[in-house]
């Protein structure tokens, strides 16, 4: 059976990473972790593309296409014909 | 907009405390039931709690009440001052996926509060669910404020504040079966009338049965789907919903044999696959819509499951309803 969540947009370019750690401050599933020096990616199918990690890179060293993964959000944009339509949780 | 130039004076500094009232807990009670989704909010700007100096930590959330809750009562017997952003009544996590727990709100935000004369430090507190909408280097050239990312849940801060470094648990959201129960009772109450509705209607038009059907179905949607989640033994949510709306068709599958022996055996079984067809695919597209509510699903994992099994639940459901409502015809 096909396992939807196996990739993701999650790309992690550790040439460009200077070391500040705050990718794995930041990401709610631990995806990244620390060596000495520099951030490696651990569990890049943890991924949920909440975008953290990008937004809080410095260096641009991760790309994600962040959004929120809510199928009735998806649906009311498909029905509203709109672009990017936001859940409506509180 | 608002001219931060043309504010002359400081604005009033709020208090409040870290024990939460009877009518807190009932506002809670609402939110969770979804009773005005829209007004459980609380004024933006800056709350002193306790007696704070201006060495006291600043604490930055959300202005929903339960964010606000959380992180107060969290830090009870402390001192400190907790920055309110306006993110439109809507929990930290949410509002930075929209940007309105985000960069440029922090930024305002310290500028009408005039944060910097208030306290000598220059470092916020935000809880690490806040990221997706802040760029911390940003905030830092905008406000020379320093932004350290607490832990996930506010409960974690008192040993956090130990440290001030995070355990990966600390760093980590959860989605226990305490976490999935409390979001039952919205998804519940919004298909409560939907549901009573066909569930009359199919009452006149099938009998006692059918109606219970219903109410069978969307209960397993909404109340059994989310406890029994990660026990499903599929990977995706829609086959998830599929596999548990199986189970609930075939009591009623069977029902149909057994109601009426008399019948024709092609009569009892199309009437079986009918309800067969029909009541997983609503369990399904229930369990699909219950992605926005779990903390792990990726947008493009989600669209991938939609374009797979988005198809399959129409086409079952509607094969489904008109076998089932044939037969009941014919019945």
């Amino acid at each position: 059976m096909i396992d939807a969540y196996q990739e993701n947009t999650l790309i992690y370019n550790p040439k460009l990473c200077n070391g500040c750690a705050m990718c794995v401050a930041v990401c709610p599933h631990a995806v990244f972790e620390m060596d000495d020096r520099l951030a490696q990616l651990v569990r890049p199918e943890a991924c949920m593309e909440c975008g953290a990690c990008q937004v809080n890179c410095v260096t641009n060293a991760i790309a994600v296409e962040s959004g929120v993964g809510c199928a009735s959000a998806m649906i009311r944009a498909a029905l509203t014909g709109k672009k990017d339509v936001s859940c409506d949780c509180a | 907009m608002i001219d931060i130039g043309s504010i002359k004076s400081r604005p009033e500094i709020f208090t409040t405390t870290s024990r939460l009232s009877r009518s807190d807990h009932w506002d809670h009670v609402m939110a969770r039931i979804g009773v005005r989704r829209n007004d459980h909010r609380i004024e933006p700007g800056l709350y002193a709690l306790g007696n704070p100096n201006p060495d006291s930590p600043v604490f930055v959330t959300a202005n929903y009440t339960l964010s606000f809750d959380a992180l107060r009562s969290a830090l009870g017997g402390m001192d400190g001052y907790i920055l309110v952003l306006d993110t439109k009544g809507i929990n930290v996590w949410c509002a930075a996926g929209k940007g309105t727990f985000g960069t440029n709100e922090i930024v305002l935000r310290v500028m009408i509060t005039r944060l910097g004369e208030v306290v000598h430090h220059r470092k916020l507190i935000l809880p690490q669910l806040g990221a997706p909408g802040v760029a911390a280097h940003e905030v830092k050239k905008r406000t020379g404020f320093w932004v350290e990312y607490g832990p996930v849940r506010a409960s974690d801060l008192p040993e956090y504040l130990q440290t001030h470094k995070a355990t990966v648990k600390m760093r980590q959201v959860q989605f226990t079966l305490r976490d999935r129960l409390v979001l039952v009772p919205v998804d519940l109450i919004r298909l409560l009338l939907p549901m009573l509705v066909v569930a009359g209607i199919l009452y006149f038009v099938g009998g006692f049965m059918l109606s219970l059907a219903v109410v069978a179905t969307v209960m397993a949607g909404t109340a059994l789907f989310p406890v029994f989640l990660p026990w499903l033994p599929t990977p995706n949510f829609s086959t998830k919903g599929f596999l548990l709306g199986g189970l609930v068709a075939l009591p009623f599958a069977l029902s149909a044999f057994l109601m009426h022996p008399g019948q024709a055996l092609w009569l009892q079984a199309g009437k079986a696959f009918g309800l067969l067809l029909a009541i997983p695919a609503v369990t399904a597209f229930i369990a699909l819509n219950f992605t926005g509510s779990s903390t792990f699903t990726s947008r493009s994992g989600v669209r991938r499951e939609m374009y797979r099994y988005i198809p399959a639940m129409a086409w079952t459901f509607g094969t489904g309803i008109i076998l089932t409502g044939i037969f009941a015809f014919i019945h």
